[in-house]
């Protein structure tokens, strides 16, 4: 179901109530491999594509790993946070280090032309599904 | 060593209503924050993934420091959730100044999702000799 609303503001909280039904749904399974539980992804479908949503912030491109294997994808880096010099620290809510995750998707996706994007805070992946992995519609004869 | 640790999640948390005072719809969420102290000032560091830079709103009104960040959701538009781990929302957060700040030398920078905010102290007054008018 695609999204279209008049408000804003009805726009977004119906956009959050969606998002809440799908929280943890059986689509993406536990990957074997493992690894950690961080970044937190969000996965949609937009036509016959996959796209899947993390949130990073203060990860910088250059410490943010993709790689994609079949249909396991892994995102791994790390992230530092704290001052630069000398401070006292006041409140500390956020966490810095490594992080390494693998994900198994259930559909076969084509690895030559994965897309990945870092802006804001927010990595985006851009997952085609494999040309023999799509419906295919079968004429009655 | 923070960086050889191993990250988790951190559940967002959603931002209390005050008062009555979100009369909008949709969930606020809480930037988890870091705040520490330098010699020359305040940094106050608020992870708000997903803002766009022009969509933050950091303002001053009676001591009080309230920082704003909208999403544009619009981005997500045709497109269909199939699993989620986290919901996306805008991001609010306010914290009370002390007199130790200069109010009018604040300055913000905003990277990869991350907003710093130097609050500068107030210099020492300098000694001032009074003149008898």
């Amino acid at each position: 179901m695609a999204l279209f609303y008049q408000d804003p503001f009805d726009a977004l909280s119906q956009f959050q109530r969606t998002l809440d039904q799908l929280r943890s749904s059986s689509w993406l399974a536990d990957s074997p491999s493992g690894g950690g539980t961080y970044p937190p992804l969000n996965v949609f479908r937009k036509g016959d594509d996959i796209i899947i949503v993390a949130e990073v912030p203060g990860v910088a491109k250059a410490d943010l790993r993709i790689e994609v294997k079949g249909s396991t994808l892994r995102i791994a880096g790390a992230r530092s946070v704290g001052p630069a010099g000398p401070a006292s620290s006041h409140r500390r809510e956020r966490r810095g280090g490594r992080f390494d995750r693998t994900i198994e998707l259930p559909i076969a996706i084509d690895s030559e032309k994965v897309k990945a994007e870092c802006r804001d805070g927010i990595l985006a992946l851009h997952l085609p599904r494999a040309e023999h992995d799509k419906p295919r519609s079968i004429p009655i004869a | 060593m923070a960086d050889s640790q191993t990250l988790e999640v951190q559940e967002k948390k959603e931002a209390a209503p005050r008062g009555g005072e979100q009369t909008k719809p949709a969930r606020y969420f809480v930037p988890v924050t870091d705040i520490y102290e330098t010699d020359q000032a305040l940094v106050v560091v608020m992870e708000m993934p997903g803002v766009d830079r022009k969509d933050i709103d950091i303002r001053i009104e009676e001591d009080v420091l309230r920082v704003e960040g909208r999403i544009d959701h619009a981005k997500y538009d045709g497109m269909e959730p199939l699993y989620t781990e986290y919901s996306v929302g805008p991001f609010a957060r306010s914290f009370a100044l002390s007199h130790m700040i200069d109010q009018q030398r604040i300055d913000a920078a905003f990277t990869d999702g991350v907003l710093t905010l130097n609050l500068h102290k107030v210099q020492k007054a300098a000694p001032r000799r009074i003149e008898i008018g």
